[in-house]
């Protein structure tokens, strides 16, 4: 098992996306959790986007106020899980469209969907950001395709007049 | 396995303009996407947007804007009051039912249960609608474990849903499979899952083998015949097919390596294909090609080359152009050449590339980056087992390592000198290991460190003084934290001298250990498990060499026991001592005063609520009432290494079982003669399985004969194979009875090894005592350390500055000294040049450190030097430095907000400066400055070339995004929507909008 989980966390603390890959009881989550975002919030800048946590490694890194944290074997390659990260980011704001905190913070379930698409089990699953962007659109056209049949009029005037 | 067909399938296929009109053609269509989402969440922005209702639209909200946590939870216990009223009501709308399932993921997501409502998400998956299916799939996944008892009704969906027309119907079931498929519902999808593996969508065939490979790990047995397809989907026409095969590959190659010899030249010509970029360009990652399947490539072909000279030496080319590749001024190419060079460590070694490893090596160390020093100080690890010599040229990188104020790099550089320990450096290393052991209050690390002190100095102490006074340090700071083992070990070897023939040495050991302890007494709190050493050691050897009367040594540990009275297992230790101390001067002839202290201790013991301490007291008053002959026989002096002989066979009662059996007693029948009795031998032995088939049996059926032969975890293998296949049980049971057992075992094996210690031989009770003394002294010793670390920091910083400083005319003598004294040599003069020329660059940042929040010309000048050259940090410097003072719900620190955004924009601008990108950044300035907090697109914005690349490539690429850019539309109708659904307080928490990639 390459990553035993994956968090989000605002600056403030505020939990934003939990995923966990390894088998966690209710009370070590939010342990887990406690503990993690007291130590990687108070990290200062310029230090190493690593912390030794409990014999594992937890590799995080910090896009505008939201922590991307995952959780990963001693013997793991850091800076690959950093790019990791990024790479979800980077389909992030692919989908999105250049994607901010409050877009996570209500679509938090979407964030879920993208994440299935690139980490399974905690392997990497998909590394080409196209692949993903596109089967997670794939899955949206089907929403799109059941809303579209209740769907408003209004709506339909909108998205032609964004055309 | 044909290498050269998957050559061919991955010929570029289209060309290039073709590959960017295909790009081009769906950003168009996802950004149309886009803009008609925006526009129907317009429109119904009145009822809330983004498809949820507005009551979820206020929970997110008022939880974003929650003070406290306790507020927190107030709000989200009545949501779950909520939710548990409304869920249960008949007819519930499918839109809402799904709604609601949404909001209880978000419940658990903040740490609450919310397992009333599971069984609504396991009927959801049954639904028709995909739509509605997605979301009960999601919703398991998130909510249940694989041993979760719902999971048996998920099962039978599943089955159904991989056998579905629709692949993204199965996709989501395989998803699903993933996460919850236990080792006993294996069986029932197995076959179908093997069957999609010829999927002709891509997407399933890769999430089959993933779910494979997760099958694998739960229950190898269960997917081994399976092997083959594994091998035959390396060469699939879809590099995502085929990478993630690697996925299972790697592990089954880990644990036999042999079985896959055969694949060294299939796995280097997939490498060599994907180093020359022959991959489709959907896969490259920042310009590299398909950079993590090199990864996973280099890792695999790091195991097989493992000790294997002729499989190594088919890898040495692709490596070494890997090597020559890798661009290292960006992360993903770091990544791949660290995983070259632990491969380069790992397979058999070849000169070449070993340089080519060390100089990748000395670029890392002398980065400024934390994170490459950190890969290098790891790799610098790796690479000294094959060549030790290598660390010498990087000693003062190290030695600044072991300085740095980042506690991370400075744990790694730890790990580092634990490995290069040898006898000549021991001393420094453990005294410099001890000292960050007292500074830091993580308990986890503080143990881990803690017994490699240990280990270091039981390897490799100079002395018997060095070694005594060292135990002596880490047991003052860390002892409730150490092993009791290592207690254990400490009272042996005193006990045992260092094995040496030489009496006189021995007890020069034993002198200094008792009078270092009797020094140690005055200390006020000690560990219990230090005092449990000193005690016996007192006891033991207290007065020994006649420099202590005994009256003296009885007073202290009367002291001790009285000191540290609500510690039984001290106290208990204290007694035996007191009653050794005694029996050797009755021993030696001499009268033996009891100190009255001690009458009192007697007294209370006798009468304690615990029947340890009140033998111990008991036998303490026999054993003075005994005469001196008596005495010495039970208690001979310095005899704590002598065996004993036990009779087995108990053949002195031989007498007085005949004279029982004489007078009418039954004989005795043997264990394994009698019947219906459990039998006892068999419970202390490896095979727990048989042990646990006379427990009670709760489950109804057995298992089907497949999963009897999956159930066999590898672990255990050994052991079942001495038990006739006994019986089938469910893998839970298996579990835990291999658990418990195993810590008995593993009592067993300590009681084993506490036979050898002195004390246990004489006094067998002892032997379940100090088990018990590890649970009550993991108390966490919560300190607030961050004025400490603070003021550390600055301090650190200041040494490191002077010592910067110093270091450019020359290298300061205290780390010369260190140097020499770790590496076994001065550092040579060219040595000096080299980080003279690195200490050249960061001086700058270093005046820096001082006054961190002094000008804003200060920051900008610190931006500029230390841009850093990983491209995907560029945006960086600027969200370090508004990002502090810029808070979301502005709940945690009440910082004045105008002021901030002033400073921001002044930084702002003056970053702009500097990087490359004035015209998007000034942009950006404005609409900080301006309070605005419209989306800045900083990705777009940026003229960074890779980025660029990376996104399109195009000229209409590039078009296209710039519209996209600055994007007023898109942010300020995002920002409409979010007003309309009165979640902006807007000149209040600019980040949420902010562009996280920026």
């Amino acid at each position: 098992m390459m990553i035993h989980f994956v968090l989000l966390i605002s600056r403030q603390g505020k939990v934003r996306l939990t995923k966990w890959y390894s088998t966690y009881s209710k009370k070590e989550r939010s342990k887990v959790l406690r503990e993690l975002s007291g130590v990687i919030l108070t990290r200062g800048p310029r230090l190493c986007n690593f912390v030794e946590w409990r014999g594992l490694k937890v590799v995080y890194k910090r896009y505008a106020s939201l922590y991307f944290c995952m959780c990963i074997d001693p013997d793991g390659n850091e800076l690959e899980i950093l790019e990791i990260i990024h790479h979800y980011v980077e389909v992030l704001d692919r989908y999105f469209g250049s994607v901010c905190e409050l877009d996570l913070i209500y679509n938090f379930h979407k964030a879920y969907y993208i994440l299935d698409e690139i980490l399974i089990s905690g392997e990497l699953q998909e590394s080409s950001k196209r692949t993903v962007v596109r089967s997670v659109a794939a899955q949206d056209s089907l929403v799109e395709a059941a809303k579209e049949e209740t769907g408003s009029t209004i709506s339909n005037i909108i998205a032609h007049a964004a055309k | 396995m044909d290498a050269k067909s998957y050559a061919i399938c991955f010929k570029p296929s289209s060309s290039a303009l073709k590959r960017s009109n295909t790009t081009r053609n769906w950003y168009r269509v996802a950004k149309l996407e886009q803009l008609k989402t925006i526009g129907r969440e317009l429109t119904k922005g009145s009822q809330g947007g983004f498809y949820q209702s507005k009551e979820f639209l206020d929970l997110v909200k008022s939880i974003g804007e929650a003070r406290s946590k306790a507020e927190e939870d107030r709000i989200v216990l009545s949501e779950i009051e909520t939710l548990k009223r409304r869920i249960s009501e008949p007819d519930i709308p499918k839109r809402k039912m799904k709604e609601y399932i949404i909001r209880l993921v978000y419940v658990e997501m903040l740490g609450h249960d919310a397992s009333f409502g599971y069984i609504h998400a396991v009927k959801m998956i049954h639904d028709d609608s995909l739509l509605v299916k997605r979301t009960g799939y999601l919703a398991v996944t998130l909510f249940l474990n694989e041993d979760h008892d719902l999971i048996i009704l998920i099962v039978n969906t599943i089955q159904k849903d991989l056998k579905s027309d629709n692949y993204l119907v199965v996709c989501a079931a395989l998803n699903a499979v993933c996460k919850l498929i236990n080792e006993e519902t294996i069986p029932a999808v197995l076959p179908q899952i093997v069957e999609l593996l010829a999927h002709p969508k891509e997407a399933v065939r890769k999430k089959a083998i993933m779910a494979l490979h997760r099958f694998y790990q739960k229950s190898p047995s269960s997917v081994s015949h399976l092997v083959s397809n594994f091998r035959k989907r390396l060469c699939d026409n879809d590099p995502g097919v085929m990478g993630a095969t690697l996925c299972p590959l790697f592990d089954l190659i880990t644990n036999d390596v042999n079985s896959y010899k055969d694949l060294v030249i299939s796995f280097v010509s997939i490498l060599k294909q994907v180093a020359e970029r022959r991959l489709p360009k959907a896969y490259d990652y920042h310009q590299m090609p398909a950079p993590f399947i090199q990864i996973k490539l280099l890792k695999i072909l790091a195991l097989l080359g493992s000790s294997d000279k002729q499989a190594s030496e088919n890898m040495y080319t692709v490596v070494g152009d890997i090597f020559r590749k890798c661009d290292s001024s960006s992360n993903i190419g770091n990544a791949v050449l660290y995983e070259c060079i632990c491969c380069v460590s790992s397979i058999y070694p070849n000169p070449k590339l070993l340089e080519s490893a060390a100089d990748a090596i000395s670029r890392f160390l002398k980065s400024d980056s934390h994170n490459l020093k950190y890969m290098g100080i790891d790799a610098l690890g790796r690479l000294i087992k094959i060549s030790p010599e290598i660390a010498e040229q990087h000693q003062l990188a190290v030695i600044d390592c072991l300085e740095d104020p980042d506690d991370t790099l400075k744990r790694k550089t730890f790990e580092l000198l634990y490995k290069m320990t040898k006898s000549t450096n021991v001393e420094v290393i453990v005294d410099r290991m001890i000292d960050y052991m007292n500074s830091i209050n993580d308990n986890h690390y503080k143990t881990e460190i803690a017994s490699r002190c240990v280990e270091l100095a039981e390897q490799f102490a100079p002395s018997n003084q060095w070694f005594i006074q060292t135990m002596n340090k880490v047991f003052e700071h860390a002892g409730d934290l150490v092993n009791i083992k290592v207690a254990h070990n400490l009272m042996r070897l005193i006990a045992e001298g260092f094995g040496e023939d030489d009496d006189t040495a021995d007890s020069q050991l034993r002198s200094s250990a008792v009078e270092s302890y009797l020094h140690i007494l005055g200390e006020p709190k000690l560990p219990s498990v230090f005092l449990q050493v000193i005690c016996w050691v007192l006891g033991e050897y207290g007065t020994a060499d006649g420099k202590y009367s005994a009256s003296y040594i009885t007073g202290k540990l009367c002291d001790v026991a009285e000191a540290y009275s609500n510690d039984e297992t001290v106290k208990a230790y204290a007694v035996t001592a007191l009653m050794k101390i005694y029996a050797f001067e009755i021993a030696a002839g001499r009268k033996v005063d009891m100190l009255p202290e001690c009458h009192s201790l007697m007294e209370e013991f006798l009468a304690s609520h615990s029947t340890d301490l009140q033998q111990r007291a008991y036998e303490l008053q026999a054993v003075i009432g005994l005469d001196a002959h008596a005495v010495e026989s039970i208690l001979p002096s310095d005899a704590s290494c002598e065996d004993i002989e036990v009779d087995k066979a108990l053949s002195f009662l031989n007498d007085y079982i005949q004279e029982a059996i004489e007078k009418g007693a039954q004989p005795y029948i043997p264990e394994s003669e009698r019947t219906g009795m459990l039998n006892i031998s068999n419970f202390r032995n490896q095979d727990h399985h048989e042990a646990s088939s006379h427990g009670l049996r709760f489950e109804a059926y057995e298992l089907p004969k497949q999963t009897v032969q999956a159930r066999i975890p590898p672990a255990s293998l050994a052991s079942t194979e001495l038990v006739p296949v006994p019986e089938p049980m469910y893998p839970r049971e298996s579990y835990q009875t291999t658990t418990v057992p195993s810590v008995s075992s593993d009592a067993a094996s300590t009681e084993l090894k506490l036979r050898l210690d002195g004390v246990q031989k004489r006094w067998g009770r002892q032997t379940h005592f100090p088990s018990t003394s590890t649970s009550n002294s993991t108390s966490l010793k919560t300190v607030n350390g961050i004025t400490q670390v603070d003021g550390s920091n600055t301090a650190n910083s200041r040494t490191r500055e002077t010592y910067d400083s110093r270091k450019q005319v020359e290298i300061s003598p205290e780390k010369q000294k260190l140097a020499a004294s770790l590496f076994g040599g001065p550092s040579k003069t060219e040595k000096k040049s080299a980080t003279g020329h690195k200490s050249s660059k960061p001086s700058s940042h270093m005046v820096k450190s001082h006054a961190p929040k002094s000008s804003m010309e200060v920051a900008s000048e610190k931006t500029s030097v230390q841009q850093p050259p990983d491209l995907l940090d560029f945006g960086e410097p600027t969200v370090k430095s508004t990002a502090p003072s810029l808070d979301p719900f502005k709940d945690l620190e009440g910082l004045l907000e105008p002021t901030t955004q002033v400073s921001s924009a002044v930084n702002h601008s003056s970053t702009a400066a500097v990087t490359k990108s004035p015209d998007i950044m000034g942009l950006y300035t404005e609409t900080t400055a301006g309070a605005h907090h419209k989306d800045s697109d900083i990705l777009s914005g940026l003229s960074n070339p890779p980025m660029t690349n990376m996104v399109g490539g195009t000229t209409t690429m590039q078009v296209a995004q710039s519209s996209k850019g600055p994007n007023l539309k898109d942010s300020l109708e995002k920002d409409a929507l979010v007003r309309q659904m009165g979640v902006t307080p807007s000149s209040q928490n600019p980040n949420l909008f902010k562009d996280i990639l920026g």
